[in-house]
C-alpha cells in the first residue's frame, strides 16, 4: 500500500503543475499585469510611471512564460510563471497584493471555515443517512413517498433561499440567534448555530435521495434476503448489513470532500459574515489578486488529490477484498 | 411586553412531556437544552459581547476590507473612514458650515501663503498668476499635541527607544502590537509633517498622488529619483531613513513651523492639506515597522496606523471586525459653537463647546451582504444604514410635494432620514475622437455637436432618477454639482441646450426639437443621409448583473425615440478601461467624486491636456476646446470671486453648447439613523466626523431589548411537529418488527 501511496503522490506533481499552468493562463488571459496594477492603484491620478513601479515591485514586469532576452535556463526561470507559481510547491504562497502574508491568512481563516464545514459535514452525514434508511425502511409507504417528494422539493430550491429564509425566520422574526457575525473562542457557537442548520438543510434533499438510492440497490441483494431469512429484525438488517455494504459508494462521494472542508463555503460565509477561506477567495477574485487566487487554487487541487488518496485508503478499511497495489 | 416565563413555562412543560417518551440520554440532553435556553439573557440575537451592552460604543458596518491604512497610500473612501479618525493633517473642513470651509486642525491658524517671482522677490497677494514663480505655504502647528500610545515610542530608563533593535527572538512571540509590554508617546513636531511629505516619493510605497504632487511640489521628483537610486543599492528590507535626504521644496523653520514650496500658483493645494496624505508620520514609527520579522506577522504601518487623532485602531481584523478606541492622549478640540442657521433648530449645536470625541469606541463589523446588514440595522445592532434599492420602499416614502420621508414603520421605530447632495456627478460621455459622435473635419464636428445635443434632449434623466435611483438624484445642468462654486440654482443655472424654463422650473425640451437637431446633423428620422443606412451607435458599459438589464433596455428606448439603434457593448472593467484609454469607446458611462470642493476638480475633467488618449489624463471624453482650455488655465489659479465666477460661467456655457457629456445627475445620499444617534450632518468631503457624533447608549439598550425579545414558541412547535411525524412512524416500526418476529416471515 505504501508503494501505491507514494506513486499517487508522485502522480500529483504533474497534475498540480498542470492546474497551476491552467490557472495562470486563465488568469492572465482575463487580467494583464497592467490591469492588476490599475485595480490596486485605483482610478484617480494613476500614471504610467506608478503602474510600472507597482509591477516592478511585485515582479509582474517580467514576461509571462518565456523570457527571450534572458540567458540559458533563465529564459524559463526569469518569468512570472516560474517565480510566482512554482514556489508554491515549497508551500511558499508569498504575499497578497495588499502586502499581507497569504500563509498567515490561510492559517487564520481555515478555523472559521472548519467551524462551519465540519459540523455541517458530520451532522449532515448522520441526518441524511438516517433519513435515507428510514425511507428505505418504510419503502413503498406514504413515508417513503412523501419523503421523496419533500427531497425533490428541497433539491429544487436554491441554497440562497435557505440562507435568507433562515435568517428571516430564526434571526429576524424569532430573534433566537444573531443574523450574522462571528466571535472568538466559545462565543463563536451562537453565530454558528444558524449557518450549520442552514448548511445541513440546504443539502438534505439531494443527499438523502442519493443515499436512499444506494440503500435500495443494496436491499435487493442476496445477503439481505439471507439476513432476513435468519429472522433478523429489519432495523438490524438495515443498520448492520445494508449500511456496511453500502459504505463503498458512500465513501466514494464523502471522503474526497473531507480535505476540501478547509476551504469553506463561498455563499454561506459571505451571508453569515464568517471570516473563512471561502470569503477570502471571493474577495481575491473581486480584487484581481492573482497571488491569493493561485494559492487557493493550488491548495484546492492539492486537497482534492489528498481526498482521492484518502478515498482509496478508506476502501481497504471497509472492504477487505480491496488491495492497493 | 410579556414576561419571559409566559414563553418559557410552556416550552419547559412541552419538553418535559416529550422527554417522558424518549430514552434517558435524550431526556438529559433536552433538559440541559431547556436549562441552557432559559438561562440565557433576555436578548439572544445580540452579535456583540454582553459586557459591551449600554456602553458608549458606536456600531457600524463595512463592506470592503481596506487595502491601505498608510496615509501616503490610502485614497479610497472605505479607507479614509479609518485613517481620517487617526491621522491629523494640518487642516480640516468645518463640520457644520456650508459651503465647505477649511479650518485649522493641528495648525495654529490657516497657513500663510506668499508668492515669489523668478528672482525670489515676494509678490503681493493679488499678483497675476503668470508672474508667480513659486508659492510658499507656511504652517505653524499647535504645541503640546501627543501621539497615541505606541511601542515605537517606548523608552527605557536611559531614554533609549526600547523596541528599535528587535532580534528574531524578540519578534517570535509577537503577533499583535499589544504583545509589546511597553508603549510610549511623544509630542507632534513639524518635522513629522516633513517626513510624511518625503514619503510621497518613497520608492517602496505607491502614493496615488505622487504623480500629481511631483508636478507642483518643488524637488519631489528629484527626491524620488535619488531615493530610487539609493534603494536599489540597499538590501530589500532595510530601513530607508528619509531624514537623511533633503527635499528642496520643504523647509523646517522651528519645532512647530514648516514651509512648503509649490511651483507657480496652486490655490487648490490648501485642500490637499486637509487630506491624510499630508498628515504627520513620526520617523520612529517608520523605523519600528521596518524591522525584520514584523512584516512577516503583518505588523506594518499600512496595517496599524499611528496618529495624533481622536481615535486609534486597537483591533484590525478586516475579515471580521475593526475597532477604533478613544486616543487617551487626544485633547484640546471642542464641538463647534457655530454652524448654519438651521443647525440650531436641528439640535446640531446642542453639544457646542463639549470636548471631542463624544463616543468612546467605534466597532466596524464586516458585512458583505445587504440583507443581513439591513436586518441588523432594524434590530438596532447597527446605528445607521444606507438604503439599498430592495429595501427602499420599506424605508422611504415620497410625499405629494416630492419630499422623501421615512415610512410609518420606520418612524414608529424612531428612525430618521438624512439626505444630502453628494459632490459627485454621474454622466454619459461621448468620445470626441470618434468620427460620428465627435467628428474629424470642421463640418463633421458641427454635425456631431447637433447629434450630441439631440441625444442630450432625448435621454430623459428625470425618468432615469425616478425609476432606477428611487428619486435619489438631481438632474445635472452641467459638470459642477451643488455646493461647489460655479453651481447655480434656478434659471441662472439652466442648461439651455437641453432644458427650457417653464412653470418656474426647468423642463426638458420636446423630442420634436431633438428630432429636428438630428435631421440637421444629417440623420433625418435616424437615417444617415449620406449612406441611407440607419444610424447605429455603440454604448460601452462594464459587465452588468441581470438586474441592470432593465437600465440598458431603458437606455435603448431613449435612443429609439430618435430612431437611433443603440448597441450595448458590455465588457469587464479592465477591458472597458482599456477601451477608454485607447479611445475605442463611442458612448460610455462614468462618474466623478470630488477630491475637494473647488470647480477646478470637475472642470479639469474636460480640459484638453488631460485627455485619456495620448496623455493618460482624466478627460475620458477626449474633449479639446481651445477657448475652454485657455479659460481653464486662467481660472484654476484664481481665488474665488466675481471674476473667477464669470470665467466658470463661460466655461460651463461652452460645455453645454458642445455637449461632450450627457450631464446625467448628481446623486442624493439617503441614510437612516436610529433615534439614539445625534449630531449627524452629512459631509462627503470631510471624513473625520466621528468625533462629533453622539449616541445615547441607554436608549439604544432599551430599544434593543424591546425589539429583540426571543420568540420561543417555534422551538416547542418544531419539537411537537417532529413528534407528531415520528410517532406514527415509531408505532409502524414497532408493529412491523413485532409482526415479523411473530410470523417469522421474510419479505
Amino acid at each position: 500500500m505504501l508503494n501505491y501511496i507514494i506513486r499517487r503522490i508522485l502522480y500529483a506533481i504533474p497534475i498540480l503543475i498542470g492546474v497551476n499552468l491552467i490557472t495562470f493562463a486563465l488568469f492572465f488571459v482575463v487580467n494583464t499585469p497592467d490591469d492588476m496594477a490599475r485595480m490596486h492603484l485605483g482610478t484617480k491620478h494613476v500614471t504610467d510611471e506608478a503602474i510600472l513601479k507597482w509591477k516592478q515591485d511585485r515582479g509582474y514586469d517580467k514576461p509571462l512564460l518565456y523570457n527571450p532576452v534572458a540567458q540559458g535556463r533563465q529564459k524559463l526561470t526569469d518569468t512570472i510563471f516560474f517565480e510566482k507559481s512554482l514556489a508554491m510547491f515549497a508551500f511558499d504562497f508569498g504575499r497578497a497584493d495588499d502586502g499581507r502574508d497569504i500563509a498567515h491568512e490561510i492559517k487564520t481563516r481555515m478555523w472559521p471555515s472548519l467551524a462551519i464545514a465540519l459540523p455541517v459535514f458530520f451532522l449532515g452525514l448522520l441526518a441524511y443517512i438516517t433519513f435515507a434508511l428510514v425511507m428505505v425502511f418504510f419503502r413503498a409507504t406514504y413515508v417513503d413517498f412523501w419523503g421523496v417528494v419533500i427531497c425533490v422539493a428541497m433539491m429544487s430550491i436554491s441554497s440562497l433561499f435557505y440562507i435568507i429564509g433562515g435568517q428571516f425566520l430564526i434571526s429576524k422574526l424569532w430573534h433566537l440567534v444573531p443574523v450574522s457575525g462571528y466571535g472568538g473562542g466559545l462565543d463563536a457557537g451562537r453565530f454558528l448555530v444558524l449557518p450549520i442548520i442552514v448548511g445541513v438543510i440546504s443539502s438534505a434533499g439531494a443527499n438523502t435521495r442519493w443515499y436512499r438510492t444506494i440503500f435500495l440497490e443494496e436491499m435487493n441483494k442476496e445477503y439481505v434476503r439471507t439476513a432476513r431469512s435468519k429472522g433478523l429484525p429489519e432495523s438490524l438488517v438495515l443498520f448492520r448489513h445494508v449500511l456496511k455494504n453500502a459504505m463503498i459508494p458512500i465513501l466514494t462521494g464523502v471522503v474526497v470532500v473531507i480535505p476540501l472542508l478547509f476551504l469553506g463555503g463561498l455563499i454561506i460565509e459571505s451571508f453569515f459574515g464568517i471570516p473563512g477561506l471561502g470569503s477570502y477567495t471571493i474577495d481575491a477574485i473581486h480584487s484581481q489578486d492573482f497571488a491569493v487566487v493561485r494559492a487557493m487554487v493550488f491548495l484546492g487541487s492539492l486537497l482534492y488529490i489528498i481526498g482521492l488518496v484518502m478515498t482509496d485508503i478508506s476502501y481497504t478499511l471497509v472492504d477487505p477484498r480491496v488491495r492497493l497495489e | 411586553m410579556q414576561p419571559d416565563y409566559v414563553y418559557r413555562f410552556p416550552i419547559l412543560l412541552l419538553f418535559s412531556c416529550f422527554s417522558m417518551g424518549v430514552g434517558k440520554g435524550w431526556r438529559y440532553g433536552l433538559f440541559f437544552l431547556v436549562i441552557l435556553l432559559t438561562a440565557c439573557t433576555d436578548v439572544w440575537n445580540n452579535p456583540y459581547p454582553e459586557a459591551d451592552s449600554g456602553k458608549n460604543i458606536l456600531y457600524n458596518a463595512f463592506v470592503e476590507r481596506p487595502k491601505h491604512l498608510d496615509p501616503v497610500q490610502s485614497y479610497s473612501s472605505n479607507e479614509i473612514t479609518f485613517t481620517a479618525q487617526i491621522y491629523q493633517p494640518p487642516l480640516q473642513y468645518h463640520y457644520l458650515k456650508r459651503p465647505f470651509t477649511l479650518i485649522p486642525q493641528t495648525a495654529l491658524s490657516m497657513p500663510v501663503v506668499r508668492y515669489y517671482n523668478a528672482n525670489d522677490e515676494q509678490l503681493p497677494a493679488n499678483a497675476a498668476s503668470a508672474e508667480i514663480h513659486y508659492s510658499v505655504y507656511e504652517i505653524s502647528i499647535k504645541p503640546g499635541i501627543l501621539y497615541q500610545p505606541h511601542p515605537a515610542f517606548a523608552k527605557d530608563v536611559q531614554a533609549n527607544l526600547l523596541y528599535h533593535a528587535l532580534t528574531v527572538q524578540d519578534t517570535q512571540s509577537v503577533y499583535k502590537l499589544s504583545d509589546f509590554e511597553h508603549s510610549g508617546t511623544r509630542e507632534l513636531v513639524a518635522a513629522d509633517y516633513i517626513y510624511q511629505i518625503k514619503r510621497l516619493a518613497h520608492p517602496r510605497l505607491h502614493s496615488p498622488i505622487y504623480g500629481l504632487m511631483a508636478d507642483y511640489l518643488v524637488g519631489l521628483r528629484e527626491l524620488a529619483d535619488t531615493l530610487r537610486k539609493v534603494d536599489r543599492q540597499m538590501p530589500a528590507d532595510d530601513f530607508l531613513d528619509l531624514r537623511e535626504f533633503s527635499l528642496s521644496g520643504v523647509e523646517l523653520v522651528d519645532d512647530y513651523t514648516y514651509r512648503i514650496r509649490i511651483k507657480g500658483k496652486y490655490p487648490q493645494f490648501m485642500y490637499w492639506l486637509a487630506m491624510p496624505f499630508f498628515a504627520p508620520v513620526p520617523w520612529e514609527v517608520d523605523r519600528f515597522f521596518s524591522q525584520s520579522g514584523l512584516a512577516e506577522r503583518n505588523l506594518t504601518l499600512d496595517w496599524y496606523p499611528v496618529g495624533t487623532g481622536p481615535y486609534m485602531l486597537t483591533q484590525n481584523d478586516p475579515n471580521r471586525i475593526m475597532v477604533l478606541e478613544r486616543n487617551p492622549n487626544f485633547a484640546g478640540e471642542f464641538y463647534p459653537y457655530e454652524g448654519m442657521p438651521e443647525d440650531e433648530e436641528r439640535g446640531l449645536l446642542r453639544d457646542a463647546g463639549r470636548p471631542l470625541p463624544l463616543i468612546d469606541k467605534v466597532v466596524f463589523s464586516r458585512e458583505r451582504e445587504s440583507i443581513p446588514r439591513w436586518n441588523k440595522f432594524l434590530q438596532g445592532y447597527y446605528d445607521a444604514s444606507g438604503i439599498g434599492s430592495d429595501s427602499f420602499d420599506q424605508a422611504v416614502q415620497i410625499t405629494g410635494q416630492g419630499e422623501a420621508i421615512v415610512t410609518d414603520d420606520m418612524a414608529a421605530q424612531g428612525i430618521r432620514l438624512e439626505t444630502a447632495v453628494a459632490p459627485s456627478t454621474y454622466y454619459m460621455g461621448f468620445n470626441m475622437l470618434d468620427p460620428i459622435v465627435g467628428g474629424r473635419t470642421q463640418q463633421e464636428r458641427a454635425s456631431a455637436r447637433k447629434l450630441r445635443q439631440a441625444i442630450s434632449i432625448a435621454v430623459d434623466y428625470e425618468e432615469y432618477i425616478s425609476i432606477f435611483a428611487n428619486g435619489r438624484g438631481i438632474p445635472a445642468q452641467g459638470p459642477i454639482p451643488p455646493g461647489i462654486e460655479g453651481y447655480r440654482e434656478g434659471l441662472a443655472g439652466l442648461n439651455p441646450t437641453v432644458y427650457e424654463w417653464r412653470e418656474d422650473r426647468p423642463q426638458r425640451k420636446s423630442i420634436e426639437l431633438a428630432r429636428a437637431l438630428l435631421a440637421e446633423a444629417g440623420y433625418p428620422r435616424g437615417v444617415d443621409r449620406k449612406t441611407g443606412k440607419p444610424l447605429v451607435l455603440y454604448f460601452d458599459v462594464t459587465a452588468r448583473s441581470a438586474d441592470d438589464k432593465s437600465i440598458l433596455d431603458w437606455m435603448r428606448k431613449q435612443f429609439r425615440k430618435l430612431n437611433i439603434q443603440l448597441v450595448v457593448r458590455s465588457t469587464d472593467y479592465n477591458r472597458f478601461q482599456d477601451k477608454i484609454r485607447k479611445g475605442n469607446a463611442q458612448i460610455f458611462e462614468w462618474g466623478w467624486n470630488a477630491d475637494y470642493p473647488d470647480p477646478e476638480n470637475f472642470l479639469f475633467l474636460l480640459y484638453g491636456p488631460q485627455r485619456k488618449v495620448g496623455n493618460n489624463g482624466e478627460n475620458a471624453a477626449n474633449y479639446d476646446n481651445a477657448e475652454y482650455n485657455q479659460l481653464f488655465e486662467q481660472m484654476k489659479n484664481m481665488e474665488p470671486g466675481p471674476q473667477r465666477a464669470r470665467i466658470i460661467d463661460r466655461m460651463v456655457a461652452i460645455l453645454r453648447e458642445d455637449a461632450p457629456w450627457l450631464w446625467g445627475f448628481h446623486p442624493l445620499d439617503f441614510a437612516l439613523y436610529h433615534a439614539w444617534y445625534e449630531n449627524v450632518k452629512p459631509n462627503r468631503l470631510g471624513y473625520n466626523n466621528i468625533k462629533y457624533w453622539r449616541i445615547d447608549p441607554v436608549l439604544r439598550e432599551q430599544k434593543r431589548r424591546e425589539w429583540n425579545e426571543p420568540v420561543l414558541w417555534p422551538i416547542g412547535t418544531a419539537f411537537a411537529v417532529l413528534g407528531i411525524f415520528l410517532a406514527p412512524a415509531w408505532f409502524a416500526y414497532r408493529r412491523r418488527e413485532l409482526s415479523q418476529s411473530l410470523s417469522g416471515r421474510a419479505t
